[in-house]
């Protein structure tokens, strides 16, 4: 008897281990969250218990997809294999057919962030980015906004042709890694984010205490969480509803002061006009389909 | 005083201890310069291999331009700022294809796209260095107090750039110092076990060769005492040294031994042909005076002064005459052998002179049946040493008496428990009026020893606190034949 049963649980497993890629059964397929650069994530601990609350709070299970460059999660979105993703906000200007906006972080209370020029603790000189002219630049990423399209743009806006400026660039494919980049003195200068800069300050003071913030840049609409088109209304919601939940929760509180996040808004497509203004002004729309 | 002139008990152990130190230190020197070459190249090599492993990763970040990706290769050996376990190089170096710094684990020091010749001369020289070497080969510089490897990044045969591991020119000391302490302590170790050994053993050889020598200074002078046996008891050649020592010194004294008692039996047999001389020479006149006295005795008239004078002449002549007849030993072969009952008679003679003084005495006659020696002479000498035993004795004093039959002829044993003689007196013992004292006239020993001579055998005395001794042995059927006069 208990041996039958046991047997047929075994096939019924293999049933579903076979069919699992096909199978849109929604308890048995877990929702895919792609996470960049856009944050710390590195902090592997910090995301387990958060996958864990989301597993919770949907019922369902959740598989957080790492990437370390912006474009392998864009294509990862591309090819429907992820359905939701944290992106920064240029590559969420450029995937706007293929996505939709969930929501908003909230930094400081505010659904803003920023772009800081940094450059060495040593460096006492630099006003500007233009005073970096024949220096080593560290981008954080080539789709990172506050890292790439922002100081680009302010060049571009100055007259200076980015392209020649820096007498060499490299990207680090995080904002922490260009931190450090310019900490160690490998890079002269750099452009971050200013939510990781600032959770850095907190996290990592010896780490910022090296650097000098040479220059804040406007404010730019927060990294939003997005949906990829593929992913059903009704998951969508879901998703939707626990983010924006989350605040309401102390273990969702919890979780948001470690990810120094004051909670999630609804988020809106004016937010990121003026970063679709900056692509446009600056030209630089990358050859690729997106 | 020359080092060489130094005594065998420090030479010995100084030269066995120089000796030692010097091959101890040769062969630690020998070890360590070994150890310094090896050192330096093994480390250099495991620095060369872990590079050739960096190198295979560091590869792709060159030919992708990724600087960010090569930092982080070369700047995790240094993470946390502690250069990790076996990896000796200070710093990593990557050039790119025009030698200018591609990226570097210290960007202070080496900064991005700095030519090599702006890092200073020891690089200036590994520029060159690296243009002339072959693809493929790593080129290895020593200057300015660094040891720089460099190491090309080579695909396709195409250098696309090298990576130049920075070591400080004495990146091995640490390892180096440490492997020379450890050799000190084992040859410290060594030398602690050795030296104690060799000291020990030099002066184990040195000590006997020291005491013969000094006994063989001494030789000249007088009979040095001989070896102690516990000296040394090997056999090999010192010990062989040391044995013929012994025996020689035993020959010496032996020798020594003879030549004073023939010089003593010299003098003897002059003594004795003086006293016979001079006795046989007053012997034939005091015969015709005694004739002549009895003659006046018998025949003369009667005078008060006569008669007051010749009993005087004639005591004094009567004691010339004994005493004259006392030195003159002759032993007339009128006697017959000599039988056991002969000995007891002189048992019986003596007892009442023994028993007068209260001496105690052991008595033992072993002759059985007859001796060939002439039975007159043996019984006087038997007395005369008895007599001589019981009054060195004293009173209450102990005396033994042995008459035993050896093969070949009799030996007569006295011993007695008085004073031992001293050796002024030992050393003319048998010489007339030697012995004299209030009891006899001092010719016992020396009529003994006459008549023991004429027997053709042979005294000795043997003298110690509490116990002296005399041994007679006369050999059987030598019948002298000789009187003393001409002996």
């Amino acid at each position: 008897m208990e041996r039958r049963l046991f047997l047929g649980r075994m096939a019924h497993g293999l049933a579903l281990a076979l069919a699992w890629p096909l199978t849109t059964h929604a308890a048995a397929r877990p929702l895919r969250i792609g996470l960049t650069p856009a944050f710390l994530h590195d902090r592997h601990g910090l995301m387990a218990e958060w996958q864990a609350y989301l597993e919770q709070q949907l019922g369902r299970p959740v598989k957080f997809v790492l990437r370390d460059s912006y474009s392998d999660t864009m294509n990862l979105i591309k090819q429907g294999q992820l359905d939701a993703a944290w992106l920064c906000d240029y590559p969420y200007v450029l995937m706007k057919s293929r996505v939709r906006l969930l929501a908003t972080p909230l930094n400081e209370g505010r659904p803003y962030y920023r772009s800081y020029l940094i450059v060495s603790a040593l460096d006492t000189t630099t006003k500007s980015i233009t005073d970096l002219a024949g220096k080593v630049f560290a981008y954080a990423d080539p789709f990172s906004n506050t890292g790439y399209l922002a100081p680009r743009y302010e060049l571009t806006r100055r007259g200076v042709d980015p392209r020649g400026h820096f007498r060499k660039t490299f990207f680090t494919w995080s904002h922490r890694k260009a931190v450090e980049a310019v900490a160690l003195h490998l890079a002269d200068g750099a452009a971050v984010d200013s939510y990781i800069w600032e959770s850095l300050a907190k996290v990592e003071p010896d780490l910022t205490r090296r650097t000098r913030v040479v220059t804040r840049s406007v404010e730019f609409g927060f990294p939003p969480f997005v949906a990829n088109n593929t992913l059903a209304e009704a998951d969508y919601q879901a998703l939707r509803r626990v983010l924006m939940e989350m605040a309401k929760n102390a273990q969702g509180r919890e979780l948001l002061a470690k990810l120094h996040l004051d909670g999630f808004i609804e988020a809106s497509p004016a937010l990121y006009a003026n970063v679709e203004e900056m692509v446009r002004l600056a030209g630089e729309r990358p050859n690729a389909d997106f | 005083m020359r080092i060489f002139d130094l005594s065998f008990r420090f030479k010995i152990p100084l030269w066995g201890s120089a000796l030692i130190a010097v091959t101890a230190l040769i062969l630690s020197l020998s070890f360590v310069a070994q150890s310094y070459d090896d050192l330096k190249r093994d480390m250099l090599g495991g620095s060369e291999s872990l590079g050739r492993t960096l190198v295979r990763t560091l590869y792709t970040t060159l030919l992708h331009d990724d600087t960010w990706r090569a930092f982080e290769i070369v700047n995790a050996p240094y993470q946390g700022g502690v250069r990790h376990g076996n990896f000796q190089a200070e710093g990593l170096i990557v050039l790119n294809g025009l030698h200018q710094v591609f990226v570097s684990s210290q960007p202070d020091t080496w900064p991005l796209l700095a030519n090599m010749k702006q890092l200073g001369p020891a690089y200036a020289a590994l520029d060159q260095r690296i243009g002339g070497a072959r693809a493929n080969d790593s080129v290895t510089l020593e200057a300015g107090g660094k040891i720089l490897l460099a190491i090309p990044l080579v695909a396709d045969g195409i250098v696309l750039g090298h990576l130049v591991l920075v070591h400080p020119a004495d990146f091995y000391w640490p390892r180096f110092r440490a492997l020379i302490l450890r050799a000190l302590a084992i040859t410290a170790l060594v030398l602690a076990v050795l030296l104690p050994i060799n000291w020990y053993w030099g002066r184990r050889m040195a000590i006997p060769l020291v005491q013969l020598s000094r006994r063989m200074d001494e030789l000249g002078r007088r009979l040095p005492e001989p070896l102690s046996a516990s000296a040394y008891a090997y056999r090999d050649e010192l010990g062989h040294l040391f044995r013929t020592y012994d025996r020689m010194l035993a020959e010496l004294v032996e020798k020594e031994g003879l030549e004073q008692q023939m010089v003593k039996a010299d003098r003897l047999a002059a003594l004795g042909r003086l006293t016979a001389g001079i006795a046989h020479e007053i012997n034939n006149p005091l015969g015709g005076l005694l004739t002549a006295l009895d003659t006046l005795k018998r025949h003369g008239r009667h005078d008060p002064v006569l008669d007051r004078v010749v009993p005087l002449l004639e005591r004094g002549l009567n004691q010339i005459k004994d005493i004259v007849a006392a030195l003159l030993v002759e032993a007339r072969i009128q006697s017959r052998a000599l039988t056991r009952q002969d000995v007891d008679d002189v048992h019986t003679l003596l007892a009442q002179e023994v028993k007068k003084r209260a001496v105690a005495w052991e008595w033992h006659n072993g002759l059985e049946g007859t001796a060939e020696l002439p039975a007159t002479l043996v019984r006087q000498v038997l007395i005369n040493l008895l007599l001589n035993a019981v009054q060195a004795a004293g009173r209450n004093g102990r005396v033994s008496a042995r008459i035993l039959a050896t093969p070949g002829g009799l030996r007569i044993e006295v011993g007695n428990d008085g004073r031992c003689i001293p050796p002024e007196l030992m050393e003319h013992l048998f010489e007339p009026f030697t012995g004299r004292n209030e009891e006899g006239h001092g010719l016992g020993l020396w009529i003994t020893y006459q008549i023991i001579q004429q027997l053709h055998g042979r005294i000795d005395v043997d003298s110690r606190e509490g116990w002296t001794r005399f041994v007679v042995e006369l050999p059987e059927g030598e019948a002298p034949c000789l009187s003393v006069e001409s002996a």
